[in-house]
């Protein structure tokens, strides 16, 4: 093999490698010195920006009533076959609503096309991030923990309308 | 002193001493992780006990509880020897290393190092080789490929560094006209430190000893990203745990031995001129010695974390055209400086 002929020669200096030792010594030092970086989980928790997509959840309007028409858009979209809509109908001004609405945390693989889909905005894409069960059922979510109001949800709200 | 009072006072002091350095060693493992970490933007364990002081206990009792697998093409008693070995030299290095003057305890005088031998030096440098063999042993053992490259790199490594740390030594022999330990420290008194009369000479044994002790950038034997962890690959439980201890027992020897040779041992320039009470002027030079031998060790891992490894071919021409030519200027030097200033 030929040998490859450096671009610049080496300078005394940088052959006794000490000075490029003596530079790397103080750059280590001074991160020894430096801020962290570390959360310390359970005491100090991450809070995610609108961009992020955590579980998905339904929305629930100021005077109570959720905004799903239980169009099953998304129970159609989802790649992992998550989420399972029933829909029955009331006397309100908005007649349909989901009475059943179950998405399998076990099977959700946080893509966001419910979210995408929804013609209502219903269906979001949280900052919940804390998914740990114990047993296969605790997983499947009904409406009981799926319903947030939307002030908690405004932050992903907002991130839509701004880029979606 | 009788001869039962002189076994008495050694044991007491042998016991102290493995104590002090079986503690010392599994809070170098902490302070090594912890240091590790603040370099890399990281906080490290802190969970067990108050800042994590407790976590070298949690790791001791999780080596110990692991199953002790040996495979089925190792040869079972090298394998088992090998860690004994590495053990044994560690902690027996430290028997000639001075760590304070002589004191008077009891009404009897006690020079505060194990065993006071003419050839203190020499026994160091004679363990450590046999140090090798912990390691060589190991890799052959093991019957596996990776294991044995790492032993075979370990032996290679050595003897091309012994021949540098071997010729530094020789500066500051020339200059203390002693083999003992204890002489060399006093030879070294004020600010006659080795590492300001002979500074190539500190630089090439500090590199050695980095070298012999297995650290990075050095660290070849075991090398991780290709040999899976070369020679204790094929080692778990409480085999792991010895080789484990018997590098950082290296590293605090490695220092210690720095300190005795270069850095002036236990003494502290100037002490005497405070008219401080004698027992405050010892507590203060034991102090001493052990600072400076935990800045060396702050220094090693400090070191480790900064610089990557060498490649095989490059530790070996630094070893033997860099480093032994420097260790033998480092001896012409020493001996003009004699010859001219006639210390």
């Amino acid at each position: 093999m030929a040998e490859k002929k450096r671009l610049k020669d080496l300078t005394f200096w940088d052959k006794i490698y000490i000075p490029a030792i003596l530079n790397g010594l103080a750059l280590t030092f001074k991160n020894l010195l430096g801020p962290k970086f570390t959360l310390k989980y359970p005491e100090e928790k991450f809070i995610p920006s609108g961009s992020y997509r955590g579980s998905p959840v339904l929305v629930v309007e100021k005077n109570g009533v959720e905004r799903c028409v239980a169009c099953g858009l998304c129970s159609r979209v989802c790649p992992a076959l998550a989420i399972e809509v029933q829909a029955a109908e009331t006397e309100n001004e908005k007649e349909r609503y989901p009475e059943k609405f179950e998405i399998n945390m076990l099977r959700c693989i946080y893509c966001g096309f419910c979210e995408e889909v929804c013609p209502e905005e219903a269906i979001l894409m949280s900052k919940e991030y804390e998914l740990a069960f114990d047993n296969r059922e605790d997983g499947i979510y009904g409406k009981d923990k799926l319903l947030k109001p939307v002030e908690e949800l405004k932050d992903r709200i907002e991130f839509l309308r701004r880029y979606k | 002193m009788s001869i039962l009072e002189i076994i008495l006072f050694t044991l007491g002091k042998v016991l102290v001493l493995l104590t002090l350095i079986l503690l010392s060693v599994s809070y170098l493992v902490y302070f090594e992780r912890r240091i590790s970490a603040w370099i890399q933007n990281r906080l490290g364990p802190n969970r067990v006990g108050w800042q994590g002081v407790l976590q070298p206990f949690a790791d001791i009792f999780k080596l110990l509880l692991k199953e002790d697998i040996v495979p089925d093409k190792a040869n079972k008693k090298i394998h088992t020897l090998a860690p004994i070995i590495a053990l044994f030299v560690a902690f027996s290095t430290y028997a000639v290393i001075p760590f304070g003057p002589t004191v008077t305890l009891f009404g009897y005088s006690v020079p505060l190092v194990v065993a006071d031998i003419n050839i203190g030096i020499l026994y160091v440098l004679a363990l450590s080789s046999i140090g090798v063999y912990a390691m060589t042993l190991a890799g052959w053992s093991s019957g596996s490929k990776y294991s044995l490259l790492g032993g075979i790199r370990s032996s290679a490594q050595m003897i091309s560094y012994e021949v540098s740390m071997g010729f530094s030594v020789g500066g500051v022999l020339l200059l203390s006209q002693s083999l003992r330990p204890t002489e060399i420290v006093l030879a070294q008194s004020g600010w006659m430190w080795n590492a300001f009369i002979q500074p190539i000479g500190f630089i090439t044994f500090l590199v050695a000893s980095f070298a012999e002790t297995n650290r990075l950038p050095f660290d070849l034997p075991e090398a991780e990203p290709e040999l899976v962890g070369g020679f204790h690959t094929e080692y778990s439980s409480m085999k792991f745990a010895g080789f484990f201890l018997a590098e950082y027992a290296n590293m605090i020897i490695a220092s210690a031995l720095i300190v005795t040779l270069y850095l002036g041992g236990w003494q502290l320039p100037l002490i005497d001129t405070f008219g401080l009470p004698s027992g405050i002027v010892i507590t203060l030079q034991i102090l001493g010695f052990v600072l400076k031998m935990g800045m060396l060790l702050f220094f090693f891992i400090w070191i480790r974390w900064t610089l990557p490894r060498f490649r095989y071919d490059q530790l070996m021409s630094l070893g033997w055209k860099v480093m032994f030519p420097l260790s033998l200027i480092n001896l012409i030097w020493v001996a003009v400086l004699i010859m001219v200033f006639n210390i």
